[in-house]
């Protein structure tokens, strides 16, 4: 779970009303994303990502915002193509993809691992390849990059898309991050194994991971435990010294994705009972 | 020694505590000794930011009970709303119908989602044979109205809190209350069909059926 969808999550208890942004209108923000002022061209990205319902005149201007070269940031970083390659992988257009695979070959980090995120979004297999390229060498190939606060390559985001692509093939090449050093990676590799081998050995892994002593690390672990539908962790997640609110999300999250992965529509069952009168419990 | 005086040392115990661990062990203390005196420093307790805390605190109100109910609307914390939430658990707890009003405007007004949660739930489940006969109908009907309306909130947690609620309010009442619980299981029906969260409409099914089984138990015992 990444820590921007993690603040996401927990706006809504700190902040009472979000209004619905700025007075922009698309075509200004389309029309912004060319403005002669960097910031303007920036948040007009966002907004696009955020306020739009996947105009093609949208999609067009987001995808020749990929080759910008204006705004780059003093390590080389390309922000406004982040914010682009978020708000597309939002927007739900297949035309984007081929700008979204030349992005996994960017400089920038964070390009890279948006772009993974947001063809995961598309339901892109094209992708698959570069991605499991990334996990390459394991634990010792990916390790953090000297004087930065990130991965060599985004791990992570590798491991998320791979799981919501269901590739299985995967499973080896991610088996090895359960043994590294940084949290968040372990929490994604048993979340993303779970996920993929309904193993409830990588189930376990998380519910252990929860003995964690930094209330942030539990709190994302328990969206992770959430995401992966591990109906036995229910209890855990119940129990966790966390704030309500997120045991609340978790247990939601991990109700509908075990809804989502079963073959008939039964919606009450001894297993999903259990986990509603936990539900109950923490409201 | 006197009860007051065992209070003020428990009291004074709790505001010596200089490590959460210590404060746990105080308010714990305090909550046990089960003493009216103590209440508005439980209610304190439910502020200090120590969650441990905090819910040993609600626990002692709870058993307290009735007695807790004024102490606890008028110290509503409005400026903490972790402190507000746990005081809505505690009203929702107690169940004691003085509390519907408070418990009607938080969950339908409050900007906290902790807080909108616990009232909401709180809402149904209040024990409403405490009214006066000529009131019980009136609170009822105050209760549902309210809960019908939170069951279209925008939020997915507050139409499942209310769902629980209408659950609760549903089963409370007694054989000549059947034009409730039909109304109930009418609207359980629409949201288990048509809610756009899955969670929501698994928590409505449930409440159907659960309803259905103790009114088939109550026709095969009448």
């Amino acid at each position: 779970m990444s820590e921007t969808s993690l603040q996401q999550s927990f706006e809504s208890e700190s902040q009472p009303t979000e209004s619905s942004g700025e007075a922009l209108t698309v075509e200004q923000a389309i029309a912004n994303l060319t403005h002669e002022d960097l910031s303007l061209r920036y948040y007009a990205a966002w907004w696009l990502g955020k306020f739009a319902k996947g105009e093609p005149e949208v999609v067009d201007a987001l995808i020749a915002v990929l080759e910008d070269e204006a705004d780059r940031t003093e390590l080389g970083g390309y922000p406004l193509r982040r914010n682009a390659v978020r708000a597309l992988g939002k927007l739900a257009d297949d035309r984007a993809v081929p700008g979204l695979l030349g992005c996994l070959d960017c400089p920038d980090y964070y390009v890279r691992e948006a772009a993974a995120q947001s063809l995961g979004m598309l339901g892109d297999r094209t992708c698959i390849p570069v991605l499991m390229s990334w996990l390459e060498g394991g634990v010792a190939a990916v390790q953090l990059f000297p004087g930065r606060p990130h991965l060599t390559q985004p791990a992570e985001a590798a491991m998320e898309t791979l799981e919501a692509l269901k590739v299985t093939e995967a499973v080896p090449l991610i088996e090895p991050f359960l043994q590294h050093s940084l949290d968040r990676v372990r929490h994604g590799a048993a979340r993303a194994l779970y996920v993929l081998t309904q193993d409830p050995v990588y189930g376990e892994r998380l519910v252990q991971e929860l003995g964690n002593s930094d209330l942030k690390m539990r709190r994302m672990i328990l969206l992770d435990m959430g995401a992966s539908g591990y109906l036995s962790g229910a209890e855990a997640i119940a129990q966790a010294s966390v704030e309500n609110s997120f045991k609340v999300m978790a247990l939601k999250s991990l109700l509908e994705n075990h809804l989502k992965q079963q073959l008939e529509a039964v919606l009450v069952s001894p297993s999903t009972e259990r986990v509603m009168n936990l539900l109950d419990s923490l409201l | 020694m006197t009860h007051s005086a065992c209070a003020s040392d428990l009291i004074f115990a709790i505001e010596q505590a200089a490590t959460p661990a210590s404060l746990v062990v105080a308010v714990q203390a305090l909550a046990e000794a089960r003493l009216e005196a103590g209440i508005p420093t439980l209610i304190s307790a439910l502020g200090y930011n120590n969650p441990e805390a905090a819910v040993i605190a609600v626990q002692g109100l709870v058993e307290l009970g009735e007695a807790a109910v004024q102490p606890l609307i008028e110290r509503l914390d409005d400026y903490n709303y972790g402190a507000r939430a746990y005081s809505f658990r505690a009203l929702a707890a107690i169940a004691d119908p003085q509390a519907l009003d408070v418990l009607i405007n938080a969950a339908e007004t409050d900007f906290a989602p902790s807080v909108r949660r616990a009232a909401t739930k709180g809402i149904g489940q209040l024990h409403w044979s405490q009214l006066p006969d000529e009131q019980r109908q009136a609170a009822q009907d105050r209760a549902l109205q309210s809960l019908l309306a939170l069951a279209q909130h925008p939020d997915w947690d507050i139409r499942y809190a209310a769902v629980v609620g209408l659950q609760a309010l549903a089963s409370s009442g007694e054989a000549t209350e059947v034009e409730l619980a039909a109304r109930i299981l009418a609207q359980f029906n629409h949201i288990a069909q048509t809610d756009a969260d899955l969670a929501v409409r698994a928590r409505a099914e449930m409440a159907q059926q659960q309803l259905n089984a103790l009114s088939n138990q109550l026709a095969a015992i009448g």
